[in-house]
């Protein structure tokens, strides 16, 4: 366990580094490069200079930009005229509201899916479905949706990010091809599973085929799905930043494009560090499920 | 006549497949009485297993089984499967590892058959699941129940698979190969368990590839071979007097003392192609071999015996420089090999050899045997072709072109030594080459290392769990355990003489023949000399 915290840290560490060094290698003077398209003062020169110490040898501007970061300190953005950690802090819920329900919704569609689709024309439909959302871009299948069920059928609204109702669609189109996915991943897991010996020594008890499949084979069908969650939330985020603007909804990814296309380095590097950060904690929670999961895996 | 549980005729097991089906269970007709022991015996693809399923209802999906008559407790068909898997048939499974789910505890497991057939209540439940345990001889019941399959020995672990097929009481215990997992001082105990089990009152079919434990424990013996059932009777008429040629066959094949051919005569200072001094190995703080001194002459087969962590892989990984000793040296033709780099061992490589247990995992799936063989070959003229090789391994050219995964266990075990032989090597390292083979393509492959030994001259060291295979081939034997060798000396000496307590565990605990047939070990004398 000391190990995975300490390779966390390394892989902060790492994701920091990247992004100063970005920062260091944008064209022009690194003040340059903080104001990007804001207003461009003496007075906010001479603030960047010295919030970003860049008067002093570049090891200490270094630590000293570790040191704040590691405190959570992600600077300001002279853009916004705003702390980073608010500007993200303000747009955090709506995004990590969407992920987690995609999230969850991926993972239930995906465990029913693979658990139901057992016969093999049941199975031929739904991999043929599966293969489709997999293959299709998502902002597709947001704007498919939004045209079926906002503009066709008025059950959603068309955008913004208030209330239940307005999550309902993003969620969908996130969640679809999340689903489709790890529906693949844990029909071959049960596959597997069902060819071992211990699920013959388990009908042999007795049990039926539906107490088979979730007593016994859908934890280990699990396994290689817990393993993929550190990749799910890379494509949940990075999904977000396109929904966010197909469904017109506030959060990270909208920050994010913004940040990107008027050069708000700041929030930039902050977006950085904060999902490797997030990518850090839910890998070592990944983790911990396997160690619940699989008592192989613990030492005795 | 005894009160039949199970009575077939004329049973018919087909696996529908794309090109053609495969035609597992041709016609047989089965009894089983209550009390008794019967037993199904033949080699892989013989349809014993298959039958056995097929009894629990467990041919599997979409599997056609026809049979005329298939009674059960007197019943006719249709069953109600579900209800009687459990109550009236348990099933117990190879490998316990396995045949347990490896993320449930072992009491889980067994609480589980309590809940599914409706016994006792949630509170009593944990005290039923020990008090099955300790009817297995498990110790500590309560500590085990709360472990997982991998916590547990191969022998406890198979203890409590058993106790999960015998949870709901059902009278008719099934047991498909057992012991075939396990070590030969725990198969013993587990064959004292089921017999218990049948002094309890319990029916037991039990089906084994390996006749001196079916020997031990059956009343009636049934020989299958190819779905068809090839001679039945009794156990001592079976295998004293064995009417159908291939029950003869099978018998003769069991590898024992007796039944080897004379050895040429030994040269006594031929030269020693390995050497091994006080080899050392621990992983961390855990010794795994310590102190092994070895050596292996020209022309001279020395067999590895031990049971599984008892260190005699590792010796053999050390001798073939695939692991480094942690101390200690192994020299080779008179040189060091220890020690070298990779480089400048690699000209030397060709001399040693080495043949797996499983050697389809030694093949590159994609490459014909054509290939396999020639890329041992040395690219000099004058050497035998590949198909030369393989007439000597018995092999027809026939087998040229195809891959590994169509050939049988026997050929690819065949296949595996005419590649090892290509470069000419003075050592051939052997690691339980025969062990996943059947008995009588066991004794043939048995036959071409003593043959090869015979005429080239190579020296073989064995390394086996197999006491009676060791002893029908090898001249010398270490015998292995916790890393050290116990005892070590001429075969007739070790294996008919033990001096060692765990030596004449170890041959006390072979199940044998007994009865009129060539028995393995039967002039060993009653008390070791000490």
């Amino acid at each position: 366990m000391l190990r995975r915290l300490a390779t966390g840290l390394v892989v902060l560490w790492a994701a920091a580094t990247a992004a100063y060094l970005a920062l260091l290698a944008a064209p022009g003077t690194t003040v340059d490069a903080i104001v990007g398209e804001g207003a461009d003062t003496p007075l906010i020169r001479a603030q960047i200079i010295s919030e970003w110490h860049l008067d002093r040898p570049a090891v200490v501007q270094y630590l000293d930009y570790l040191w704040r970061a590691g405190q959570g300190d992600l600077g300001r953005s002279y853009l916004l005229q705003r702390p980073v950690s608010e500007v993200i802090g303000s747009q955090l819920r709506p995004t990590l509201t969407l992920a987690a329900v995609a999230g969850l919704l991926g993972v239930v569609l995906a465990l029913i899916l693979a658990i139901t689709t057992r016969r093999p024309w049941a199975r031929r439909v739904s991999s043929t479905a599966e293969l489709v959302l997999v293959s299709t871009p998502s902002f597709l299948i947001g704007i498919v949706l939004l045209s079926i069920f906002s503009f066709r059928l008025g059950w959603f609204p068309v955008s913004g990010g208030q209330g239940v109702a307005a999550l309902v669609l993003p969620a969908v189109t996130l969640a679809l091809p999340v689903a489709a996915l790890l529906t693949q991943v844990l029909r071959d897991g049960l596959d597997r599973a069902l060819d071992e010996p211990f699920v013959v020594t388990a009908r042999a008890r007795g049990l039926g085929e539906r107490a088979v499949l979730v007593r016994h084979a859908v934890r280990h069908a699990l396994l290689p799905v817990i393993t993929l969650t550190g990749w799910l939330f890379g494509v949940l985020l990075g999904g977000a930043v396109i929904i966010e603007t197909v469904f017109g909804r506030p959060g990270l990814g909208q920050v994010t494009l913004q940040a990107v296309t008027s050069e708000d380095l700041p929030v930039v590097l902050a977006v950085v560090v904060f999902s490797a950060f997030v990518y850090v904690a839910i890998n070592t929670l990944a983790d911990l499920a396997c160690l619940v999961i699989d008592p192989r895996l613990r030492r005795s | 006549m005894s009160e039949l549980l199970i009575s077939v005729r004329n049973l018919h097991v087909r696996f529908p497949h794309r090109r053609g089906a495969v035609h597992a269970v041709r016609g047989i007709d089965l009894d089983v009485h209550r009390g008794e022991c019967l037993a199904i015996v033949g080699e892989s693809g013989s349809g014993k297993s298959v039958t056995a399923r097929t009894l629990a209802g467990l041919a599997g999906p979409g599997v056609q089984v026809r049979s005329d008559r298939f009674e059960i407790a007197g019943r006719p068909g249709p069953h109600d499967w579900p209800k009687l898997r459990g109550s009236f048939a348990g099933l117990v499974l190879q490998d316990a590892l396995v045949s347990l789910d490896p993320l449930r505890t072992v009491g889980a497991e067994i609480g589980e058959v309590l809940r599914t057939h409706g016994i006792g209540n949630r509170r009593d439940r944990t005290a039923r699941v020990h008090r099955l345990l300790e009817t297995v001889h498990v110790p500590e019941p309560a500590r085990r129940a709360g472990q997982y399959p991998h916590q547990l020995s191969g022998g406890l672990r198979q203890r409590a698979l058993i106790a999960s097929a015998i949870a709901a009481g059902p009278p008719l215990l099934i047991a498909d190969e057992p012991t075939t997992a396990l070590d030969v001082t725990v198969q013993a105990q587990i064959l004292d368990l089921l017999a218990e089990r049948r002094a309890a009152g319990e029916t037991l079919l039990l089906i084994s590839h390996d006749l001196a434990v079916v020997a031990r424990l059956a009343d009636r013996v049934l020989v299958m071979r190819e779905g068809q059932i090839v001679e039945h009777g009794p156990t001592t008429e079976l295998l004293t007097a064995p009417s159908h040629p291939y029950t003869r066959q099978l018998l003769d094949a069991v590898p024992s003392a007796a039944a080897r051919r004379p050895r040429p005569a030994r040269n006594p200072a031929g030269p020693v192609v390995v050497e091994a001094r006080a080899l050392h190995k621990r992983y961390g703080h855990h010794p795994v071999v310590t102190g092994i001194d070895l050596s292996v002459q020209r022309g001279e087969i020395v067999g590895v015996v031990g049971e599984s962590g008892s260190g005699k892989t590792t010796v053999a990984q050390m001798l073939f420089g695939l692991t480094a000793p942690t101390s200690g040296s192994v020299s080779f033709e008179g040189t060091p090999w220890t020690g070298l780099s990779e480089r400048r061992r690699r000209s030397q490589r060709r001399r040693m050899q080495f043949i797996s247990q499983d050697p389809l995992s030694s093949f590159d799936p994609r490459w014909s045997v054509r290939r396999i063989v020639a890329e041992a070959l040395p690219p000099h003229p004058g050497e035998p072709t590949v198909e030369d090789l393989l007439h000597r391994v018995g092999l027809t050219a026939d087998v040229l072109d195809r891959l590994p995964r169509q050939l049988s266990g026997g050929q690819r075990q065949r296949v595996a030594i005419a590649r090892a032989l290509a470069p000419r090597p003075s050592l051939i390292i052997c690691d339980e080459p025969v062990s996943a083979l059947d008995v009588s393509v066991q004794a043939q492959v048995l036959d071409l290392l003593a043959g090869i030994r015979a005429t080239d001259g190579t020296a073989l060291l064995f390394i086996s769990h197999d006491l009676a295979v060791v002893h029908h081939l090898a001249d010398r034997v270490l015998v292995m355990r916790n890393g050290t060798v116990v005892e070590s000396g001429l075969v007739d000496d070790v294996f008919l003489r033990p001096r060692h307590e765990y030596t004449q565990a170890l041959v006390d605990a072979v199940p044998t023949v007994e009865v009129g047939y060539p028995p393995a070990m039967a002039n060993r004398p009653a008390t070791p000399i000490a």
